[in-house]
């Protein structure tokens, strides 16, 4: 019953292999220390340089040390060329790059990573060994990892770029049921191009390569179409899932070569940004699947009931009632992050205090274009680390607020997410601005948040609006404060 | 069958990595303060930057043109996911250390 296969796994020992193995080694514990780093605010610099020398370790090994069949790495001319234009480029782009763009740059260098491991799927695809296609057929591990490298790196490529896109608001949100379908119907192609490739009696992988350049294109538009119908608000959520992904088409790589550190980094990864992703949507009090189905703005706006009339506020009235005050909440949201207006936000925090008024910044876990954005932004512009605080910690005193000023922020304050059950946002925690005294509202226009419902805040009694781009409204409304 | 279950033997101990690998991140991701999902988020993207090993290994044994071209395109593109990743995210931590200073 119990056949024996012989395996011959013969181990050639050099110095070398092994200092690579330790490398290995090395490089993954760093990649682990760093990961955990990552995650206390007082390691998190320390975190990333330790997995950064980690890396830097696997690839000076993998240079000097990486064998494959006995012989070493060739081409290093032109592999020491393409880490340096690679270097040059990234390194400038990611130094250049304004704070506000930062979540459209991480999904921009998702996106090359899974271009990585698609492109090495692609060519390691005619190389399987002979030996195992002689043994199995194509329906071995090899051929296996090759595939889902392929097709995992290339949806993670151009989900990424259109991510990339929206976030950069170059490509806008496509909603339709018809999308859905076409969607399910390109997963089941592409898991049917699997078991085609695999169960062909091809004997040589390079006969298949027609049918893995449609693949390839398949999984290209299926990575386009899946974040198409996703709104902008979720990219974080999506960005988050795509990192994963590159992970787990890295993890590929690892299998295919033996190598541990593309494994236990690409796992690592894997599972952590699973995880990571998962605990966004619980911030957003969102479920992945919500999500991913883009349940946000099908919920048609709540029936306009009695709804109070918007009043507007002149400047000269917000910058008296501002100076006069004794607490002031100041609630950014990304409208301010997109107007750059994070500085002069500051300028004005800074003579409310000068005159005596007691400042505060009530942040928001999810204000801005990714959880934690807004404290990145608050704190580019030099705004001291004590005048930021948390939601929770901030929602007692709301009431013995004076003044709360909203800047370009919606959802995050829409008490509908407490009050209406029937509001898509219900539930989600809100900095509770509507309990202050008086509400300043700064806003582009009447339009709705990225959940596209109505927010009752203003058209409350208490609230007065201030329309116009957050930047100038801010550089106007100090103005008139210094005039008093 | 006997493929699947050589397959498995073959590699048991890739396969123990993998599994131990997704238990310790869930594990080392878990707790994380909601303000640090962004670096955390950037800093996991550099490290699967990783990909750029396996680049480089078929660079490093590529002869035809066409692989050349590809090698060299995947050389460049991994080592941008991994030198952007990590600048970037140390351009984020950077602000909150300054914020920390100032406390």
């Amino acid at each position: 019953m119990d056949k024996v296969i012989e395996i011959s796994e013969t181990i050639k020992f050099s110095i070398g292999g092994s200092i690579l193995e330790i490398s290995y080694i090395i490089a993954s514990v760093l990649f682990i220390f760093g990961l955990k780093m990552l995650s206390h605010p007082e390691t998190a610099r320390r975190g990333n340089i330790w997995a950064a020398v980690g890396m830097g370790i696997a690839v000076v090994a993998t240079i000097l040390f990486h064998k494959m069949a006995g012989e070493p790495i060739g081409n290093i001319g032109y592999i020491i060329g393409a880490i340096v234009l690679g270097t040059v480029i990234g390194w400038i782009i990611a130094v250049k790059v304004q704070m506000t763009a930062m979540p459209q740059l991480v999904s921009f260098f998702n996106g090359m990573g899974g271009a990585s491991a698609a492109l090495i799927a692609l060519m390691e695809f005619p190389h399987v060994e002979q030996e195992l296609i002689a043994q199995y057929g194509m329906a071995n591990g090899n051929v296996l990892v090759i595939l889902l490298g392929l097709m995992i790196g290339s949806v993670s490529f151009a989900g990424s770029m259109v991510a990339f896109g929206k976030l950069d608001g170059r490509i806008g949100d496509i909603k339709s049921t018809a999308l859905r379908v076409i969607n399910i119907i390109l997963l089941v192609l592409l898991i049917g191009f699997i078991v085609y490739i695999m169960s062909s009696g091809a004997t040589d992988p390079r006969e298949l390569m027609p049918a893995l350049y449609v693949m390839l294109a398949v999984a290209l538009i299926y990575g386009v179409l899946f974040v198409m119908p996703i709104g902008g608000a979720d990219m974080p959520v999506v960005i988050s899932l795509l990192n994963s992904f590159t992970g787990i088409a890295a993890a590929m790589g690892g299998f295919l070569y033996n190598n541990q550190a593309m494994l236990t980094g690409g796992i690592l990864v894997g599972s952590a940004g699973t995880i990571l992703t998962i605990l966004m949507c619980h911030a957003m009090n969102r479920s992945l699947f919500n999500v991913i189905v883009g349940a946000f703005g099908k919920a048609a706006a709540g029936a306009g009931d009695e709804r109070g009339a918007i009043r507007e506020v002149s400047l000269s009235d917000a910058a008296v009632l501002l100076n006069y005050s004794q607490r002031v909440v100041i609630i950014p949201g990304y409208g301010l992050a997109v107007a750059q207006a994070q500085h002069l936000a500051h300028e004005l925090d800074k003579m409310l205090t000068e005159s005596g008024v007691d400042v505060k910044y009530a942040i928001h876990p999810v204000a801005g274009r990714m959880p934690g954005h807004m404290n990145v932004l608050l704190a580019e512009a030099d705004v001291p680390y004590d005048k930021l605080v948390e939601m929770e910690d901030i929602n007692p005193d709301m009431p013995n607020t004076d003044v709360a000023v909203v800047i370009g922020a919606n959802d995050v304050v829409n008490p509908a997410a407490e009050e209406d059950p029937s509001s898509p946002i219900y539930g989600m925690p809100i900095v509770k601005a509507h309990e202050a005294k008086n509400i300043i509202v700064m806003k582009r226009g009447m339009g709705k948040g990225y959940a596209a419902i109505e927010n009752n805040l203003f058209y409350a009694d208490k609230t007065r609006m201030l329309f116009g781009n957050a930047k100038e409204s801010l550089q106007k409304l100090i103005e008139e404060i210094k005039t008093l | 069958m006997e493929g699947a279950l050589e397959f498995i033997y073959i590699n048991r101990e890739m396969i123990f990595i993998v599994i131990l690998s997704i238990f310790l991140g869930v594990e080392v991701i878990s707790n994380v303060p909601a303000v640090l999902h962004t670096p955390l988020m950037s800093g996991a993207n550099a490290i699967h930057g990783v990909v750029l090993v396996g680049a480089i290994i078929v660079m490093g044994h590529a002869e035809a043109t066409l692989t050349m071209v590809l090698g060299f395109l995947a050389v460049v593109l991994g080592t941008l996911n991994v030198v952007g990743g990590f600048v970037v995210t140390d351009r984020m931590l950077e602000m909150f250390k300054k914020k920390q200073k100032k406390k």
